[in-house]
């Protein structure tokens, strides 16, 4: 398996020079697996940690609460058992709730670059996808395949391939969904959407202009 | 796919121009800002030496973080991290030229109370904000959605997202509301009935008999947990109550102009013969109050209806885990569960109405001893509107402290949080763990007559079972004030 081997996101892709931001074709490393359904932004970063003016220090409080025991100290939980993975294996229904992207940018400054889960909250996903981390929805049973051979081989590598919509790891190759725009933003190197959009600031304008109610 | 919908017209309207990545781009009408999720967008602009494209479309004030005690709001905020957010907000919208409601200004609160009370939502229009909550502006017949902050830098610098459409889903709710049962009610039941993540992929339109039926206040609180069902967002269609409201507020059309827009408003209202991708019939005519037993928005009961065993839920790990961390019993009610704290604001039930309602249940009567209830409105707007009706002096009368606009318990940014493993009476819209602060902390999510009725008793209680005064009971002022503009504008400048 020596695809597998651990590596950085898109270690093997091409800048695109026009938007400044790395085309994401494949995320391999180690696991950290997160069980549990329903997993809403507000555990994921603790609402007391959105006072602050900029992102820089969202790893630290990624969990936050899961993280310590009743005296502050940190406890087995994933996040502190699995330092340096990069590949995050979730149940249904993650990042639900807030909107807040304090949740992601927690994860990705922590290490996580692309999430394998049963299914994902749409803004949670939409966020992910500005900031080029690779969300892909796989079968129950697949999820929790996974969570379990993370759990008894935290060292093994995994990858999550864009393109191919798989993750593989011990040989084993599971099919997924990366939703389209988000394959599409991240292998041609334009999740970050400002850019892009940019050059239609003229046609945004016309249909400004063009709306019954714009001219309060 | 969906067509003729509302939700498609207003779309195709909207639309820019299809995106390399397949998704559309996608005009904004209306992007509120607040003070949480802005500063990291500002600065990401400034990195890039854009500026906003689009500042007369931005509208701002302050929520997340506010204190709520009036001797608390005096610069600087005694809470530095808070002071650096707020003056943060202050020299952004000051540099871009975007209008803000601060804490100086009797119009700052809640920006989703805010935008609708101000006029500056209106059907027909695509709306978003740095809130998952931003779903709430559906209930005019506009599409509001909640963004992350990257979008907001994308709104910002070229006043559009990259967004693909939903399915659309017809949630038509039949019946007719029995007293004591409200909007609040209709929505937790939905969410109960179809789950927290049953509407991924799907936007909501409500409609039926008991959704047409409903004030727009109702309809707001409505459309605002759309996203806690996991739809993106929830509307409901334009008609004569939208159009009531509207009229006289400050930022709407007036007169001859007000009737020009209205044209585009029923022209935006989905066809007759629309077609949908999906079509759930809730039937409330029957209906209870509702309360949340668990920790999440799905996790819900009538009042006098037994908590579910674990096994006979649809996720029976989640509701064992929910039940260990708010102690209800399974087969006992929910009435009779003693709560400590009673709070009533938030976007989803802070607005006149939702008062309003409270009030008749406090009329007369007294807050529980050793109960601490929090009255938080959901605007300077709201709050001297109450005011003026003599409503505050119930709550005051009553026991509950009466504060200054905000989000407070809700999401506990402030100085207002559950602590330790209190019990929580809430109109708020999320009962995760931790979410009001504390991560002991129980969160029981009602609506506004029924955290009043809990209030009064210490614990869970039917608010079908108190006798509701008249409505002119309710404050020395209120005399015949109905909902209308035309006593609006006596407290709005």
């Amino acid at each position: 398996m020596s695809d597998d081997a651990p590596g950085s996101a898109g270690d093997d892709a091409p800048e695109t020079e026009e938007a400044g931001v790395p085309a994401i074709r494949r995320v391999a490393g180690t696991g950290v697996p997160l069980r549990g359904d329903d997993v809403d932004t507000d555990q994921i970063l603790p609402a007391r940690f959105l006072k602050a003016v900029t992102f820089d220090d969202m790893g630290e409080y990624a969990f936050y609460d899961q993280r310590r025991d009743e005296d502050g100290e940190l406890n087995d939980h994933p996040f502190n058992e699995y330092q340096g993975a990069n590949v995050l294996a979730v149940n249904d229904n993650f990042g639900c709730g807030s909107s807040r992207e304090h949740a992601p940018q927690g994860l990705m400054r922590w290490g996580v670059e692309a999430i394998v889960g049963e299914s994902f909250a749409e803004i949670f996903q939409d966020n992910c996808k500005s900031l080029g981390i690779a969300t892909l929805a796989v079968d129950h049973e697949d999820a929790v395949d996974l969570q379990g051979f993370i759990e008894t081989n935290p060292d093994a590598g995994i990858e999550v391939d864009v393109r191919a919509e798989t993750v593989r790891y011990d040989g084993t190759v599971v099919e997924g969904e990366v939703p389209d725009a988000m394959r599409e933003a991240l292998l041609e190197g334009i999740w970050d959407t400002t850019a892009v959009m940019a050059t239609n600031l003229d046609r945004a304008k016309a249909v400004n202009d063009g709306l019954p109610y714009t001219d309060d | 796919m969906s067509t003729g919908t509302l939700y498609d017209k207003v779309w195709e309207r909207h639309k820019v121009a299809d995106l390399p990545n397949g998704q559309d781009q996608l005009f904004i009408g209306l992007h509120l800002v607040h003070e949480v999720t802005s500063p990291q967008a500002f600065g990401m602009l400034r990195e890039r030496d854009m500026d906003v494209a689009f500042p007369d479309r931005t509208v701002a004030t302050t929520d997340h973080i506010v204190p709520t005690r009036p001797e608390g709001r005096e610069r600087p905020l005694a809470d530095e991290r808070a002071e650096e957010m707020l003056t943060h907000l202050e020299r952004n919208t000051e540099e871009s030229g975007i209008r803000f409601f601060g804490l100086e200004d009797d119009r700052q609160g809640i920006a989703h109370v805010v935008g609708p009370e101000l006029g500056f939502v209106q059907p027909g229009m695509t709306v978003v904000c740095g809130d998952s909550h931003t779903s709430t502006h559906g209930a005019f017949g506009a599409i509001g959605m909640g963004i992350g902050t990257s979008q907001i830098r994308d709104v910002f610098a070229t006043g559009c997202i990259s967004a693909d459409k939903k399915d659309v889903r017809r949630v038509e709710v039949a019946g007719e509301l029995g007293d004591g049962v409200g909007a609040k009610d209709v929505i937790l039941h939905v969410i109960r009935e179809l789950g927290v993540d049953g509407g991924v992929g799907h936007v909501y339109e409500y409609g039926g008999e008991a959704v047409h039926a409903l004030d727009m206040e109702g309809r707001l609180a409505v459309c605002n947990m759309s996203i806690e069902g996991g739809a993106r967002a929830g509307y409901i269609n334009p008609d004569e109550t939208t159009y009531e409201y509207l009229a006289g507020r400050e930022f709407a059309p007036e007169g001859d102009e007000f009737e020009e827009r209205k044209e585009y408003w029923e022209s935006i209202r989905s066809d007759e013969d629309a077609q949908y991708d999906d079509w759930v019939e809730v039937d409330a005519d029957d209906l209870a109050p509702q309360v949340s037993w668990g920790t999440n928005p799905e996790q819900v009961v009538s009042v006098d209806e037994p908590v579910p065993a674990p096994e006979d839920t649809r996720d029976p790990d989640a509701a064992e885990s929910a039940q260990d961390h708010t102690e209800v019993t399974p087969g006992e009610t929910m009435e009779g569960h003693e709560v400590d704290v009673a709070f009533l604001g938030t976007c989803t039930n802070g607005r006149v109405a939702d008062f309003r309602e409270a009030a008749r249940v406090l009329k007369g009567r007294e807050v529980a001893d050793g109960v601490r209830a929090l009255a938080v409105p959901g605007s300077g707007t709201v709050k001297r509107k109450l005011e003026a009706e003599g409503i505050d002096q119930v709550f005051k009368d009553a026991g509950f402290q009466w504060r200054e606009a905000g989000c407070s318990m809700c999401l506990a940014m402030n100085d207002d949080a559950l602590e330790g493993d209190e019990v929580c009476a809430s109109s708020s819209n999320r009962n995760y763990v931790g979410r009001q602060g504390s991560t002991e902390g129980r969160t029981h999510l009602m609506s506004p007559g029924m955290v009043a009725a809990a209030a009064v008793e210490g614990a869970v209680t039917d608010v079908r079972e108190f006798d509701t005064p008249d409505a002119d009971l309710v404050g020395d002022r209120a005399g015949d004030a109905v909902d209308g503009a035309g006593e609006d504008a006596e407290v709005e400048r």
